[in-house]
């Protein structure tokens, strides 16, 4: 039974990590149905430029303010240097622009800091909470509690906001929401930075827990991507329950069968959702017009 | 016109100088991976080598013979450490080549050395670089299973004989998960729990409940590198392990220690070299002259701490000096293979090098020191 509870534990963490880098995919992509690769890079510049200015002598929240701020601006940069020029390209090309931005911070990362991997404390301390004979770190609970916060944070933006409505508009039909007053460029730029925002987060509270270097942010946004997916992209539900659920199957896999099969059972689960429900478990349905 | 006929003049003079110049050099190849995946191996390489050259250029070279340096940086590419051999070899005409930070790019340069009876020197582990024995190639690493073999030693000296693993799936982890395996049976050890993790995974404690919760299991082991030993070490500390964890070599740095938390890491044994404890080795101690002199001269010049790797490239520099030294002969590859092989207790950072025909490694368990950490150091157990 502890044991149990331990493996459970393990995949909240894990998948709350996962739902954080997956919930940073919402936005771009209800804006402009561009999955954004460099995602995982948001998340790693946050935890890296973090590490730096903290190390700097930075008090840590202040630090951890500057890193999303800046990651913040880099997304709007990229949107304005790369994506807003391509404008008129289909949707894949723009996805493969974001592969190449990704490659570009992470080259940059490396020269403008270094390879090295980094970590800074825990807001609160390394001692485990017990429960029933198991054990969870308290950063843990940061996790969780940040991927539940964003989660809550986007739902009322898209649902409650104007402007958030207005994001989802340019996304359904740009010219449309163009005719109907909505500022689409504008639209773009605060979708990416927002975007931004969030991965920055996401690295602020996981760097305690997984660690930071200039590559880590390749693994984590496949595995967000694997978790939206999983949950339906584009829904902010979805990535929250997708990551979590991700997590889950990879630690009682590692728990009850083998860890040699961990991810490869996660990813057979994700299959076999997609093949019942192509759209995810919360994915809107697209009707095509004709 | 003009300006062609000054290029042409310029390129000539430059010419004229650089092989005036190379009749009384010695020319050395050096092809490590200093940028890509690699690069934490190939950098500090790179820079003891141009360090080491410089140092002894300063002091008159080898019998009056300063050192012509050609390095490249082949980015951890298999590829392009061929390419790169073949040009030390061909364009470059070295002498020996050193370098091959990684598995993959010696066995690239290893074939072009052997083809062309170049004495190659490699930075790499792999136990497959020098057995079989080949007759151009040596290197300085320990290898995976000498690592084994030394925490066996010190696993059966506690009275540990049942011990749960727990493995990076990473090529470094993996590789030692099998030599310790093939191993365990020699010195006693019976593996009960065997388990894995990804090299990117950020919570390893499934596996770890999994090995606690098996039956009789006195030690943990851990072969790995990068981040997933760090996390390992924060799990076991979360979970309250009461056995002993032993990590191996791969994470011997002061940085693994600040990664996994002085209190979480307090206790924990590895095999290390005399190197990560360069401050706390005794005056008389064999190695503490040419590690003090290696970590002060590198500190001074660079700002940063000495690594492991950067000490398999000093061994290795050390090694070729000294067999040119010996050969007399600073022209012919040949004479310095065979000082190469001839070498006797030469003492390097890594450990005490004697090579013979039968053995291009060169060092004995005597190499690895058992490191534990203690208040956020390394201390040496006895």
């Amino acid at each position: 039974m502890d044991a149990l509870l331990q493996f459970l534990f393990s995949g909240l963490t894990v998948g709350a990590v996962y739902a954080l880098v997956a919930l940073g995919f919402t936005i771009i992509y209800n804006a402009s149905d561009v999955v954004n690769f460099a995602q995982g890079e948001f998340v790693m510049l946050g935890g890296m430029i973090t590490v730096f200015t903290f190390e700097a002598g930075l008090p840590l929240p202040l630090a951890a303010l500057v890193a999303i701020l800046v990651t913040s601006a880099i997304g709007v940069a990229l949107n304005k240097l790369a994506i807003e020029p391509a404008r008129g390209a289909p949707v894949v090309s723009l996805i493969i622009i974001t592969i190449g931005a990704s490659i570009v911070i992470r080259g940059a990362t490396q020269l403008i800091f270094d390879k090295q991997l980094h970590r800074f404390p825990s807001f609160s301390g390394d001692d485990p909470i017990h429960v029933l004979g198991a054990t969870i770190l308290p950063q843990s609970l940061w996790v969780i509690g940040g991927a539940l916060a964003v989660f809550v944070g986007l739902w009322i933006f898209f649902t409650r906001t104007l402007t958030g409505k207005a994001v989802l508009a340019t996304a359904n039909n740009r010219v449309a929401a163009q005719l109907v007053g909505i500022n689409t460029g504008w639209v773009m730029t605060l979708s990416f930075g927002l975007s931004a925002a969030i991965g920055a987060f996401a690295g602020v509270l996981v760097t305690p827990i997984t660690l930071v270097g200039y590559d880590v942010g390749v693994a984590l946004a496949l595995k967000g991507f694997a978790a939206a997916m999983l949950g339906g992209m584009g829904n902010p539900k979805g990535a929250l329950v997708g990551g979590l659920l991700l997590g889950c199957f990879e630690a009682l896999t590692a728990g009850y069968l083998s860890s040699q099969y961990k991810e490869a059972v996660a990813f057979i689960v994700i299959l076999a959702v997609l093949f019942v429900m192509p759209q995810g478990l919360f994915g809107r349905k697209s009707t095509e017009r004709v | 016109m003009m300006s062609k006929t000054t290029t042409a003049l310029a390129t000539l003079a430059a010419l004229g100088v650089l092989s005036g110049a190379a009749q009384a050099e010695i020319r050395l190849g050096v092809s490590v991976s200093a940028t890509g995946p690699a690069a934490f191996l190939g950098d500090p390489e790179a820079k003891t080598i141009e360090m080491l050259v410089e140092q002894l250029n300063e002091a008159g070279g080898i019998n009056g013979e300063e050192i012509a340096l050609t390095l490249y940086d082949d980015g951890g590419d298999p590829n392009k450490a061929r390419t790169f051999a073949t040009r030390l070899v061909e364009d470059d005409e070295v002498v020996a080549i050193l370098g091959g930070s990684t598995t993959g790019t010696t066995m690239s340069i290893l074939s072009v050395a052997e083809d062309e009876g170049i004495p190659f020197i490699s930075l790499a582990g792999a136990i497959s670089i020098v057995d079989p024995v080949r007759a151009n190639v040596f290197k300085t690493p320990h290898t995976d299973r000498m690592a084994c073999e030394k925490i066996f030693t010190d696993m059966q000296a506690q009275g540990i004989t049942k011990i749960g693993m727990i493995s990076g799936t990473d090529g470094f982890g993996a590789s030692m998960q099998a030599q310790c395996k093939e191993v365990a049976g020699d010195h006693g050890i019976e593996i009960l729990a065997d388990e894995t993790y990804g090299p990117q995974d950020a919570d390893m404690t499934p596996q770890l409940t999994r090995i606690r919760n098996t039956e009789g299991v006195q030690a943990v082991l851990n072969p790995g590198f990068g981040q997933g030993p760090a996390i390992v070490t924060r799990n076991v500390a979360q979970l309250g392990f009461e056995i002993p964890l032993y990590q191996s070599h791969g994470v011997a740095s002061d940085a693994f220690i600040e990664l996994a938390g002085a209190e979480a890491a307090e206790g924990l044994r590895l095999p290390g070299t005399a190197l990560l404890i360069a401050d706390k080795l005794a005056e008389d101690d064999a190695q503490y002259q040419v590690v003090t002199a290696y970590t002060e001269a590198y500190k001074a010049k660079y700002d940063q701490d000495v690594s492991t790797f950067g000490g398999y490239a000093h061994d290795a520099f050390a090694l070729i000096v000294d067999a040119i030294t010996r050969a007399g002969d600073s022209e012919d590859p040949q004479a310095i293979r065979d000082a190469l092989e001839a070498t006797s207790g030469l003492v390097g950072t890594t450990g005490t090098y004697s090579f013979s025909p039968e053995d291009h490694l060169g060092l004995d368990l005597s190499a690895f020191r058992m490191l534990e950490i203690k208040d956020g150091d390394w201390l040496p157990v006895e």
